[in-house]
């Protein structure tokens, strides 16, 4: 192994115990958990808000997203966060590298394309089921809240039926 | 004084930042900013989201509940998701749909787009686009929205059955699920893995990463 090959990644039972830290320290501090879909939502609502459009007057999800601006949103400011932290570990540990990551048989175009649609297909139902993994799976899923396993439930049920249809992307 | 101490303003905001920091830090460092990674969980031949999100909910479920029993946390100021069951099935469904095309979660897509990855950048944009268009269509969608609302609901009072009992419900499904996952892990490498275009070098037998703890960074 050369010495500019990237290295292992952590134990995921470390990594998970230390994640878990993350959530009570923000139950603690904040008391609130993590998110990550909110945070697009503001960005969305501040977006619209911009635009002018009649989209905005009067609907109460983008005026709901719109109280702090964007910068004073308490989740677009943990996902910026996100960014810096993912970038660090990844500069330390020698993981940054630019690429599409695909299968060895996959078409970077359609990698990108499945990006693109699976992307906005997760906003729409992050949209309905008022969050996403960070949301309501980890943060509403350690407070044992009934909609946070009903989303688990649906969204693992859902994932392993559509996997079946996209293994070429990875394979 | 009892814990949360911070309502709002920018001492939130610090809080915010560093903690953001501190989950996008043990997101990569577990793999999951890596679509190819990540899927592996739903072809069953890398369990580590399951690994991953269950230890966190396991060790913020404790974590949440002993703080509380020991008056260290007012639980009642700790913000619980409220419950929609129709809408938060069918849109966790559509989630999953979404998720499995796209190898990231939110989340996820954005450590993977931090580190340099394209794909991670586009399920980004597509999150965004996403969350814009049906929040634009949501007044239409009120009927579904808005169906099935159950306030705050929690496993404990919709059960019937003591926190505590649940807690251990929890921790023993978990403990169960990973001695499982282990099992598939072992009988999947046996088996295909996962091909990467990337780094085909990681194809090629090597020390189970899982097995050299003093190399883990």
């Amino acid at each position: 192994m050369s010495a500019r090959a990237p290295r292992p990644y952590a134990d995921p039972y470390v990594a998970g115990v230390g994640l878990g830290l993350v959530l009570v320290a923000a139950y603690v501090l904040v008391g609130r958990g993590l998110g990550a879909s909110g945070a697009f939502a503001t960005a969305a609502a501040v977006a619209v808000d911009a635009s002018g459009s009649a989209a905005a007057r009067g609907n109460t999800f983008f005026a709901d997203h719109l109280a702090g601006g964007l910068l004073g949103d308490w989740l677009v400011v943990e996902l910026l966060g996100v960014v810096l932290g993912g970038f660090a570990s990844a500069a330390l540990a020698g993981r940054l590298r630019v690429a599409v990551e695909r299968g060895p048989n996959a078409a970077a175009g359609a990698r990108l394309a499945l990006a693109l649609g699976g992307g906005a297909t997760m906003g729409a139902g992050a949209v309905l089921a008022r969050g996403c993994t960070s949301g309501q799976a980890l943060t509403g899923g350690a407070l044992l809240s009934v909609g946070s396993w009903t989303f688990v439930a649906g969204a693992f049920g859902a994932a392993y039926a559509a996997a079946r249809l996209v293994r070429r992307t990875w394979t | 004084m009892t814990a949360p101490f911070l309502d709002s303003g920018a001492s939130a905001l610090g809080a915010a930042l560093g903690i953001g920091v501190a989950f996008g830090w043990c997101l990569e460092r577990a793999g999951l900013g890596s679509a190819r990674k990540l899927v592996g969980q739903f072809y069953l031949t890398d369990l580590t989201v399951f690994k991953v999100m269950f230890s966190a909910i396991v060790t913020a479920m404790l974590g949440a509940f002993w703080l509380g029993r020991l008056g260290m946390l007012d639980l009642s100021r700790v913000y619980v998701p409220e419950t929609y069951l129709l809408p938060q099935l069918a849109g966790g469904a559509t989630f999953g749909v979404g998720f499995a095309l796209a190898g990231l979660c939110p989340g996820t897509s954005c450590v993977a787009a931090a580190t340099g990855r394209i794909d991670g950048a586009a399920v980004v944009a597509g999150v965004f686009l996403g969350v814009l268009g049906t929040g634009v269509a949501l007044p239409r969608l009120q009927s579904i929205y808005l169906a099935t609302p159950r306030g705050v609901d929690t496993l404990p009072s919709a059960l019937g059955v003591p926190y505590g009992v649940v807690v251990l419900g929890v921790v023993a499904l978990a403990l169960a699920g990973f001695v499982v996952a282990e099992r598939i892990e072992r009988l999947g490498d046996r088996g295909s893995g996962l091909g990467d275009r990337e780094r085909p070098d990681d194809r090629v037998p090597s020390p189970d990463p899982r097995l050299t703890g003093a190399q883990r960074g």
